[in-house]
């Protein structure tokens, strides 16, 4: 019951935020100085040709009057049309869509087992060598930015090497053409989040490891491996739970930089180049989208956790 | 006005020349047997260039090839009439041909055309068309394609971005089964010109749906995504003997240009178009790899807006004009990939430049002189150019030259958003940047023009604006000639543009690929690169 209230709770508060979020995205790029007749018009702007455009698109009605068509138009289910190309929104964001779920899954499925595993070892052997130098490259690899990492990989392993491709075209084909595409964007990718996951995982991990009941554990003589899997894991699987969702929101809309130097077709590009040609509709619909991913994955790990603590799912 | 199918010299001339090339002839020698021939010393320099590059150069058949261009949104199309950008016109000129094409000189050659000829006044146009040629899927061309072609454009139903220049084709009929007849508002020498212009590229009757393209051109599309990529495969009718040499040309977008020339360096592609001088010597220390240079009109300019204070005191215009060190502009800023020019807009490679107008010199002294003479003083002249362009690499090079001579210039950054709309030719003094366009005629009435809406420095002009007109409607290429000479005198002395040099065009292949050779409307052969190119080894 209490789960069926919480996510009832989550969702309306959900649909707030995204509301409030969508207020604030439209007055930010009101406030940016030129709009989408610029952009379009560039350098053969003039008053004429700016107001005649500037009517077309419907951007001579006043700022609430625009924010209260598009509302509607979405919650008739029609996001709008872009203002630079006249195409529906929804097609421009559908493939691009797509690609970035791709690229967030196939980062999710190396980088989540990945992490965990190294979370867990270095937990279980606290202290050892292993666990030292396991958290010394995390900590590198964390601090290192992506844009480095992804073009010493480009010159590295696709212009030098030649392994690989230097563009990550968004098709799987068969199993080499997938590694040729995706191996370089997706070790970029699963560098950061890995090593953060990794971390949260293992400090997770021994807060419970220094608990009382574990000491009676192994009092009693539990072996380490069963002490970890068996006694420690399932109490800190809360928070382990709360640390991935977390992590891998940000692979949908914030790897930009991974999109533009291996020309992926992702949503994070377009969304940014919605805002530089103030693209108001595509704009809005790319924000949708990533603040209702943000709240799903964490609704997703309040229900994790909950499903992982006795007391709270049996209440 | 007549143009036939006939190149300035036949083809076994050229093998002369290539012949004498290959023996160790200097150009001087060929220069002078040309010039004996009665041939102008750009034209001649032109062919000797051509047949040097063009000397153990046989093309071979077969092979595939991927290029990377600068843009990609599902806006791409095949439509003539909707194009927008490079790419747009590197995809239609590989399956689409126009009634004529422009070739190193901007002249236009003839294509689909036979015959285009006109009356006395440069009104009324005949187009004979080449009966040899058949759409893709098998149907001849014939007048009435032509005609729809050319009259959807007038149409506003059809968004052509060439409605302006379709406008003042006031009548277009078909006079026969292979003969257009059109009737222009007013005389216009220049209409094969137009007619070579990209949106103009000839479709077939009736067409209304683009998903994919059915042309006459090199290629047959096979496959047409917009946002993602085209595919040609070779046309093996194309009326063009042995051309294409590929069998295939896929076409895509690759925005980021760091990104597009790793894509050419890891051999995932064959051609990056477009790319900056700085990332030109990454390519030329790329063994296997060139750079394709097309020197062309496209130029950023320093713009003195003639209405406002500061623009009235001819003595500073002219003393601007002296402080831009062009050579040091050419090789700082573009590493070399540029050609000096002089102060007016119509480049070396133009038929109509004039090369008699006196090199105006980077002078300190001259600039010094003309300052005094101004009696400015000690005021600060701000100067707005674009944030990270080369724009704004020129205004600092203006800057720092105008120290020397003690006249404090203040640059001022810009951000890009708004530039064009809220900055150029609305402050006194700012940095242009023009594109290189197809006709001498064009680029005059778009930015010189008294009356035009981007005459960039409010220059007015009376002997400008009539000698403008009488160009246009002249039909004998020496008075043209001539005409467009003194224009380009009074926009040198006058006017209040300072334009430094010409910007290059620079694409990278690899160098395996082989007969590109540089058409200045831009990029790629002019975009039309697809039947002239092969792979060799």
């Amino acid at each position: 019951m209490l789960m069926l209230g919480m996510i009832a709770r989550r969702v309306a508060s959900g649909l707030l935020t995204l509301l409030i979020v969508s207020v604030i995205v439209f007055v930010g790029t009101n406030i940016l100085p030129g709009d989408a007749t610029e952009a379009i018009l560039g350098q053969s702007t003039s008053p004429e040709a700016v107001a005649g455009l500037r009517k077309a698109l419907g951007l001579d009605l006043p700022a609430h009057e625009r924010y209260l068509r598009w509302l509607a138009g979405l919650l008739s289910g029609d996001p709008g049309v872009s203002l630079i190309n006249r195409l529906p929104v929804a097609q421009l964001i559908g493939p691009r869509l797509a690609n970035s779920l791709l690229l967030t899954a196939l980062t999710a499925a190396v980088a989540v087992p990945l992490a965990l595993l190294i979370g867990i070892t270095t937990a279980i052997w606290r202290g050892s060598l292993y666990d030292r130098v396991a958290n010394v490259t995390a900590v590198s690899l964390v601090a290192v930015p992506e844009f480095l990492l992804a073009t010493v990989g480009v010159i590295l392993f696709a212009v030098q090497l030649r392994w690989v491709s230097a563009m990550a075209t968004p098709s799987v084909g068969s199993f080499t053409q997938a590694l040729q595409n995706f191996t370089l964007p997706v070790l970029t990718l699963c560098f950061a989040v890995t090593a953060q996951m990794a971390r949260m995982t293992r400090a997770a991990l021994l807060g419970v490891l220094d608990s009382s009941y574990i000491e009676m554990a192994r009092l009693k003589g539990v072996r380490p491996a069963r002490l970890v899997l068996h006694h420690a894991l399932r109490n800190a699987a809360g928070p382990i739970a709360n640390a991935v969702p977390l992590n891998l929101s940000s692979l949908l809309g914030g790897v930009i930089i991974v999109e533009v130097i291996f020309s992926y077709p992702g949503l994070a590009k377009l969304a940014v180049d919605a805002v530089e040609t103030r693209d108001m509709p595509l704009v809005q619909a790319c924000a949708m989208i990533f603040c209702a991913t943000f709240m799903l994955l964490v609704l997703l790990a309040d229900i994790c956790s909950i499903l992982s603590n006795p007391r709270l799912r049996t209440r | 006005m007549t143009i036939k199918r006939h190149a300035a010299i036949g083809t076994s001339d050229m093998a002369a020349i290539g012949a004498a090339l290959a023996r160790g002839a200097s150009r001087r020698d060929l220069m002078r047997w040309l010039g004996a021939a009665g041939m102008s010393a750009a034209t001649a320099g032109l062919i000797i260039g051509d047949a040097g590059r063009a000397l153990a150069q046989t093309p071979k058949r077969g092979g595939r090839i991927k290029v990377a261009s600068q843009t990609s949104s599902t806006a791409d199309t095949v439509d003539p009439a909707k194009q927008n950008n490079q790419t747009d016109y590197t995809r239609c000129f590989t399956f689409y041909n126009g009634l004529t094409r422009l070739d190193a000189s901007l002249a236009p050659q003839l294509e689909l055309a036979e015959a285009i000829e006109s009356d006395s006044s440069a009104t009324v146009w005949t187009i004979k068309l080449r009966r040899d040629v058949k759409f893709h899927d098998g149907t001849p061309l014939t007048a009435d394609d032509v005609v729809f072609s050319l009259a959807r454009h007038k149409d506003p139903a059809t968004g052509s971005a060439a409605k302006a220049l379709a406008a003042p084709m006031k009548e277009i009929t078909a006079s026969g089964k292979h003969e257009v007849k059109i009737t222009l508002e007013s005389p216009n020498a220049d209409l094969p010109v137009v007619l070579g212009t990209p949106h103009f590229l000839v479709i077939k009757n009736g067409t209304s749906s683009f998903t994919t393209a059915i042309g006459t051109g090199p290629y047959r599309c096979q496959e047409f995504q917009p946002g993602i990529k085209s595919i040609g495969v070779r046309n093996a009718e194309y009326f063009k003997p042995g051309q294409p040499y590929l069998d295939e040309i896929e076409l895509f977008g690759i925005p980021d240009q760091t990104a597009r020339l790793n894509a050419l360096l890891s051999g995932d592609v064959q051609i990056a178009a477009a790319i900056s001088p700085q990332l030109a010597k990454r390519v030329q220390a790329s063994p296997g790899y060139a750079v394709f240079e097309t020197k062309a009109g496209g130029y950023n300019d320093l713009v003195i807006r003639q209405d406002s204070d500061l623009g009235k005191n001819q003595d500073l215009v002219l003393a601007l004009k002296y402080l831009l060190n062009r050579e040091q502009m050419k090789s700082a800023v573009f590493q070399g990939y540029a050609v000096l020019a002089n102060d007016q807009p119509i480049d070396p490679t133009n038929r109509f430049y004039f090369p008699g107008l006196k090199q105006r010199p980077f002078d300190a002294e001259k600039a010094k002189f003309h300052l005094q003479r101004s009696g400015i003083g000690n005021t600060t002249v701000p100067l707005h150019a674009m944030a990270s362009s080369t724009m704004l690499d020129q205004a600092v090079l203006i800057q720092q030259a105008a120290q020397q001579v003690g006249l404090t210039v203040d640059v001022k950054r810009m951000p890009a958003d708004g530039y064009w709309s809220n900055v150029w030719m609305k402050q006194p003094l700012t940095m242009g940047s023009i594109n290189p366009r197809p006709s001498a005629d064009v680029l005059f009435t778009l930015f010189f023009k008294s009356d035009s809406t981007w005459n960039e420095s409010a220059w007015k002009n009376e002997k400008f604006d009539q000698l403008l007109v009488a160009a246009r409607g002249e039909r004998d290429e020496a008075k043209r000639k001539q005409m467009y000479g003194e224009m380009q005198t009074l926009v040198h002395e006058n006017c209040g543009i300072g334009l430094p040099v010409f910007i290059s065009i620079l694409d990278a292949h690899s160098a395996k690929l082989k007969g590109l050779k540089p058409i200045p409307t831009g990029g790629l052969m002019g975009y039309a690169y697809a039947e002239n190119v092969w792979l060799e080894g």
